[in-house]
C-alpha cells in the first residue's frame, strides 16, 4: 500500500483572514444594510474630522489672535448676512462655529472612548474574576454590581464630579478630565461584568476547561484563550452603545457646567454657550454643536444596532 | 373498498431561500393516512420529519416556504389556503402536539383557562359547558382531581402530567387528525410508555389518525400501523410497520433496524451505516443514499429512484425496481 | 412569601446604610463638616461649641451613629450656599420634580407600550421600521438638547408655550400642586415630553423585543397550532406574557425618572430637588448633596420593593408553592 501524499499543487490554499472576513456572513450583512454602512461612513468621517481637527479646521477658534470680535454673530452662509469664510456663522466671540464643532468634537469623542476603554477593561476584569473564582469574591462584586445598577448613572457621574470638585479645588485640566472619565466609566462597568461573568459561568463548566485545571493550565490562561473570544461579541455591542451613552453624558455633564474644564469646550460645552443666544435669535450657536453631537451619536447607536442584530444568532 | 385517505400529501417540495441559495428541505415527499390510522414517520435528525409536520398544519417558520406539491384534508386542498381559513382548521380538524410540555404551555394562564379558550373557539358551546368538557377531557387524559386541578398552573405539574395536559389541548376541539412531533422524547423514559399507550388509545376512542413523527424505532413498533422513514428529504420506504421492520426493502431502512441491539442476539459490536446523512447544501445526486450504500450500483449515482411497490412496502430504490421488473 | 418579603427588607435596609455611609464621608471628609452644618458665617466660637456637640473627638462608629440618627429624621443641617435648612428646602421643592415625573412616566407608557406592540407585531412594515428609527433618535438625542429644540420650536418660533418655571401653583397642606390650573399645565407640558422621551424610547424598544422574543416560543407556537385566533394570540397570550418583565423595569425606571428630572429641571428652570442637586453641586454644597443622596436612595429601594411585590402578584410562578406533583 503506498502512502505517496498529493502533490502540493493539487490541494487549494486555505483561504486567509481577509478572504474569509470578506466572505463571512457578518460582511455580507454589513454591505447588504446600507443604514449600517451610512452610520459607518459618518463615524469615520466624525472620527477623522476630530482627530485631525487642527489641521482640517478653517479657523482656530481657541486662538485668541485670530478672533476677529467684528465678525461676531454672524449667521451660517446660506442666510442673508453671512459670510463665506464662516460657513457655519459665529458666536458672540467671533470664533467660527464650524471648527468649533470640529475641536469640540474631538474633545466629546476623547472622553466617550477613554471612558468606555476603561470601564470596558474594569468590567471584564471583574466579570472574569468573579465567575472564574466564584463564592465569596463572586457574591461580593454581584452585590456591588446590584447597588450600582439600582442608581442611575447621572446621578452617579455627577456625584463623583461633585466631589472632585469639592476636594480639589483648583484642580488643573488634566485632572479635571481625570475626574469626568472616571466618572463616566464608573456609571459602566457593570454591564460588561456581568456579562462577562454569565459567560464565564457557562465556560468554566465546561469539560475542556475543567480539562485544562487538572492538567494545570494557569486559570489566567485559561480565562485568556478560551472565556474570552466567546465574550466578545456582546462586549462589543455593548461597548459600541455604551461609547454613544458616554459622550451623550459628557455633553449633559458639559452642558450642566459640571463637566469638561472651560479652557476646553466640548459639544456640550458650545450648546451651553449658545443657549443663552437662543431667544435673540442666533439659533445656529446652539443647535450646530447640538446636531452635530446627534449625528456622532446616531450613527454609532446604528452601528450598535446593527452590530447586535449580525452577532445574534438566532436571527440568522 | 378502503375508505378514502384522510390525509394526502402529494409530492410536497419545501425550500429555504438562503443567500448562497436555495436549500430544499423536503423533496418530493408523498404519503397518505387513512382515518383514524397511526402513521409513523421516522428518520435522523434532519431528514425533515418535523418539517413535513410543520407544513401539514402551515406553521413553517419563515422564511422555509411550500414550493410546490399539494396536501388534502379528506379531499380538500389545504397548502394553499389563507391564514384565516387555515387558522379554522388547525385544532378543529388538525390538531398538533410539541416536543417540550414545558415550553408548550403558557405559565401565567391556567390550564383550565387554556383548554377553555381552546373549546369556545371552535366550538360554539358557553363558559360552563366548555368547563364540563376540560374537565371531562382532564380525566380521561388520567389527571387525577380534575375539578381541582384544573384551576392550576402549568408549573404545578410534572413531565409527564404536562404532556397529558397538551394531550387534552390537542384533543379538545375534536380533530380528526392530530399531529405529534416527539411527543415523548422529553419526558423520562418510565413515563414514555405510558403517554404514548395514553395518546393511541385517546385518539382510537376520538376517531383520530395520529401521524407521528419521532426518532424512537422502539415507539414506532409499539404504536404505528404504517411507518415511512424519511431520508434527506425525502421517503425512503413506506409500509406496514411490521414489514418494514422484519423485511426492509430499502438498503437504509434495513441498515436501520439492523443497527438497533436486540436483547435476543448475540453480538460484539454495535452494527453502524458508515459515513452521516448528507446536509442540506451538498445532497448527492441520484438517490440521496448512494454514498452510503453497500449495494450501490452505478445507476444509484445518476438517477434517482421513484418510490415502487415491493411486495407489502414501498421502497425508493433501484434494487427494488429490478427486482420488482424481473 | 414572607421569607422573600423580609430579606428584600434587609437588602433594602443594607442598601440604605451603605448609601446613609456615603453620605457621612461625604460631610466629614469633603470640606469641613462643621461648616458644613453651621454655614459659612459661624463664628470661632459656634464652630469650638459645635465640635464639642457634635462630638467630633469621638469614636467613628458612635460619629456614625448619630449621623444615622440625625438622618432618619431629615435632619441634614444647613444648606453652604443658601444658609437655610436642607430640610426646608428639599421639602419644598420635592412635589415640583414628583409632578414633572409622573406626568413623564405617564407619557412614555401610554405611548411607548403601544407603539412597541405595534413594532413587533408588523415587523418589516414601513410603520414599524419608523418607530425603530425614531426610538433611536430617541435614545441618541441627550435630554437637554431634547428640551432647547422645544423651547425653540414652541417658545421662541411660535410662541405657543412657556419655556421656564412652573406657572400658577395651588397650595395645600404641605404640597404645593400645578395640576390645578391652567397655567401649570401649560407650564408642564414641554417640561414633561422633555423628560419622557428617553424613557419612551427604552421602553418602546423593550417592549418590541420582549414581544418579538415571546412570539418566537413554544407555548406562542402550540397556541397558533390549536388555532386561536390572532387576537387571543397576539393579545391574550403574547402581550401579558411580555408585560411582566416590562412592568418591572418600568417600575425601576421610575426612580431613573426622579434623576434624570435633574436636567429638564435645569433646562426649564423648572423648581423642583434637581435644580437645587445641580446648584448644589456647582457650589460643592455638600450637606444638599448629601441629603438628596439619601432621598433618592430611599425612593429607589421603596420603588425597588413595590416592583418586587408586584412581579409577585402577577407571576403565578412565584405566587404558589410548589403542589405534590403527581406523573
Amino acid at each position: 500500500m503506498s502512502t505517496t501524499s498529493p502533490p502540493s499543487s493539487a490541494l487549494p490554499a486555505a483561504p486567509g483572514f481577509w478572504a474569509r472576513f470578506f466572505d463571512s456572513d457578518i460582511w455580507h450583512s454589513f454591505t447588504s444594510s446600507p443604514m449600517a454602512m451610512l452610520a459607518a461612513a459618518i463615524a469615520v468621517v466624525c472620527l477623522f474630522v476630530s482627530l485631525f481637527a487642527p489641521w482640517v479646521a478653517p479657523h482656530n477658534p481657541f486662538d485668541l489672535a485670530t478672533l476677529n470680535l467684528s465678525d461676531s454673530r454672524l449667521p451660517p452662509v446660506w442666510v442673508e448676512g453671512g459670510n463665506s469664510a464662516y460657513l457655519l456663522g459665529t458666536d458672540d466671540q467671533g470664533r467660527d462655529i464650524l471648527s468649533a464643532i470640529m475641536y469640540g468634537a474631538r474633545i466629546s469623542l476623547f472622553v466617550g472612548l477613554a471612558s468606555v476603554l476603561l470601564s470596558l477593561v474594569v468590567g471584564v476584569g471583574l466579570g472574569l474574576l468573579s465567575g472564574f473564582v466564584g463564592g465569596k469574591v463572586d457574591a461580593f462584586i454581584m452585590r456591588v454590581c446590584d447597588v450600582m445598577l439600582s442608581f442611575p448613572s447621572i446621578l452617579v457621574a455627577l456625584l463623583i464630579d461633585g466631589v472632585g470638585r469639592a476636594m480639589f479645588p483648583n484642580a488643573h485640566e488634566t485632572l479635571a478630565f481625570g475626574v469626568l472619565i472616571l466618572a463616566i466609566s464608573l456609571t459602566g462597568w457593570v454591564q460588561y461584568a456581568r456579562t462577562v461573568r454569565g459567560s464565564t459561568l457557562v465556560e468554566r463548566n465546561k469539560e475542556y476547561v475543567q480539562a485544562a485545571r487538572v492538567i494545570g493550565v494557569a486559570p489566567l490562561r485559561i480565562m485568556a484563550r478560551h472565556v474570552l473570544p466567546n465574550v466578545m461579541g456582546p462586549v462589543l455591542v455593548l461597548a459600541t452603545i455604551q461609547v454613544a451613552a458616554a459622550i451623550l453624558t459628557e455633553a449633559t455633564l458639559s452642558f450642566l457646567g459640571v463637566g469638561v474644564p472651560p479652557t476646553s469646550p466640548s459639544l456640550g460645552t458650545l450648546i451651553r454657550i449658545g443657549n443663552d443666544f437662543l431667544f435673540s435669535g442666533e439659533w445656529w450657536i446652539t443647535i450646530f454643536p447640538g446636531a452635530m453631537l446627534v449625528l456622532i451619536a446616531l450613527s454609532v447607536n446604528l452601528l450598535g444596532d446593527w452590530l447586535r442584530d449580525a452577532l445574534n444568532p438566532r436571527l440568522n | 373498498m378502503a375508505p378514502p385517505p384522510l390525509l394526502e400529501v402529494k409530492n410536497l417540495r419545501v425550500e429555504f431561500p438562503t443567500r448562497r441559495g436555495t436549500l430544499l428541505a423536503l423533496d418530493d415527499i408523498s404519503f397518505d393516512i387513512a382515518p383514524g390510522e397511526v402513521l409513523g414517520v421516522v428518520g435522523e435528525s434532519g431528514a425533515g420529519k418535523s418539517l413535513t409536520g410543520a407544513a401539514i398544519i402551515g406553521l413553517l417558520d419563515p422564511p422555509g416556504r411550500i414550493a410546490s406539491g399539494e396536501i388534502r384534508l379528506a379531499g380538500q386542498r389545504i397548502d394553499n389556503l389563507p391564514y384565516e381559513k387555515m387558522r379554522q382548521l388547525r385544532g378543529r380538524r388538525i390538531g398538533a402536539i410539541f416536543q417540550d410540555p414545558l415550553t408548550s404551555l403558557n405559565p401565567l394562564y391556567t390550564i383550565g383557562r387554556q383548554l377553555v379558550e381552546t373549546i369556545q373557539t371552535h366550538l360554539p358551546v358557553d363558559a360552563g359547558e366548555a368547563r364540563a368538557r376540560a374537565i371531562r377531557l382532564l380525566q380521561e387524559t388520567g389527571i387525577p382531581a380534575a375539578e381541582q386541578r384544573i384551576d392550576q398552573y402549568p408549573h404545578q405539574f410534572s413531565g409527564g402530567m404536562r404532556q397529558r395536559v397538551v394531550i387534552a389541548l390537542a384533543l379538545a376541539a375534536e380533530p380528526q387528525l392530530i399531529v405529534a412531533d416527539e411527543p415523548t422524547t422529553a419526558l423520562d423514559v418510565s413515563i414514555q410508555a405510558q403517554i404514548i399507550a395514553l395518546l393511541k388509545r385517546l385518539c382510537r376512542e376520538h376517531g383520530a389518525a395520529i401521524m407521528l413523527v419521532t426518532h424512537d424505532m422502539g415507539v414506532i413498533a409499539e404504536t404505528c400501523d404504517r411507518v415511512a422513514v424519511l431520508y434527506a428529504g425525502r421517503v425512503a420506504e413506506i409500509g406496514p410497520v411490521q414489514d418494514v421492520i422484519h423485511r426492509p426493502r430499502h438498503p437504509y431502512t434495513a441498515g436501520l433496524m439492523g443497527s438497533i441491539p436486540a436483547m435476543d442476539e448475540d453480538r460484539e459490536r454495535l452494527l453502524q451505516i458508515d459515513g452521516a446523512m448528507p446536509r442540506l447544501n451538498a445532497i448527492p445526486a441520484g438517490c440521496a443514499f448512494n454514498p452510503r450504500c453497500p449495494q450501490v450500483m452505478a445507476r444509484c449515482r445518476s438517477e434517482r429512484p421513484e418510490l415502487v411497490d415491493a411486495g407489502a412496502t414501498r421502497a425508493a430504490c433501484w434494487l427494488v425496481h429490478e427486482a420488482v421488473s424481473s | 412569601m414572607l421569607a422573600f418579603i423580609l430579606r428584600r427588607l434587609m437588602q433594602a435596609v443594607i442598601v440604605m446604610i451603605t448609601v446613609a455611609f456615603i453620605a457621612f464621608m461625604l460631610f466629614q471628609f469633603v470640606g469641613d463638616p462643621v461648616t458644613n452644618l453651621l454655614g459659612q458665617d459661624a463664628t470661632q466660637e459656634q464652630r469650638d461649641q459645635l465640635r464639642k456637640d457634635l462630638g467630633l473627638e469621638e469614636p467613628f462608629p458612635v460619629q456614625f451613629a448619630k449621623f444615622v440618627g440625625n438622618a432618619v429624621q431629615g435632619e441634614f443641617g444647613l444648606s453652604l450656599r443658601q444658609g437655610r435648612k436642607v430640610s426646608a428646602l428639599i421639602v419644598e421643592r420635592f412635589p415640583a420634580t414628583l409632578e414633572l415625573a409622573m406626568a413623564a412616566a405617564v407619557i412614555a407608557l401610554a405611548v411607548g407600550v403601544p407603539l412597541g406592540v405595534y413594532a413587533a407585531l408588523r415587523r418589516g412594515r414601513f410603520g414599524s421600521q419608523l418607530a425603530m428609527t425614531l426610538s433611536l433618535l430617541g435614545v441618541s438625542l441627550p435630554t437637554f438638547l431634547i428640551g432647547i429644540l422645544l423651547i425653540l420650536l414652541f417658545s421662541v418660533t411660535l410662541k405657543w408655550l412657556p419655556s421656564f418655571g412652573r406657572g400658577d401653583t395651588v397650595s395645600f397642606g404641605g404640597w404645593t400642586t400645578g395640576l390645578l390650573t391652567v397655567d401649570g399645565w401649560q407650564h408642564l407640558v414641554l417640561p414633561a415630553i422633555t423628560l419622557s422621551v428617553f424613557q419612551l424610547a427604552l421602553i418602546l424598544r423593550l417592549v418590541r423585543a420582549e414581544m418579538l422574543e415571546v412570539l418566537r416560543t413554544d407555548y406562542i407556537k402550540f397556541a397558533r397550532a390549536r388555532g386561536l385566533h390572532n387576537r387571543a394570540v397576539y393579545f391574550g397570550h403574547a402581550l401579558k406574557n411580555t408585560l411582566v418583565p416590562v412592568i418591572t423595569i418600568t417600575g425601576l425606571q421610575l426612580g431613573s425618572l426622579i434623576a434624570f428630572a435633574i436636567i429638564t429641571e435645569t433646562v426649564f428652570q423648572w423648581p423642583g430637588m434637581g435644580f437645587l442637586f445641580i446648584q448644589a453641586v456647582q457650589f460643592a454644597d455638600i450637606p444638599v448633596m448629601a441629603a438628596y443622596l439619601c432621598l433618592i436612595a430611599l425612593i429607589f429601594v421603596i420603588v425597588n420593593l413595590v416592583v418586587d411585590l408586584l412581579y409577585f402578584a402577577v407571576d403565578p410562578r412565584l405566587r404558589i408553592e410548589k403542589s405534590t406533583a403527581g406523573h
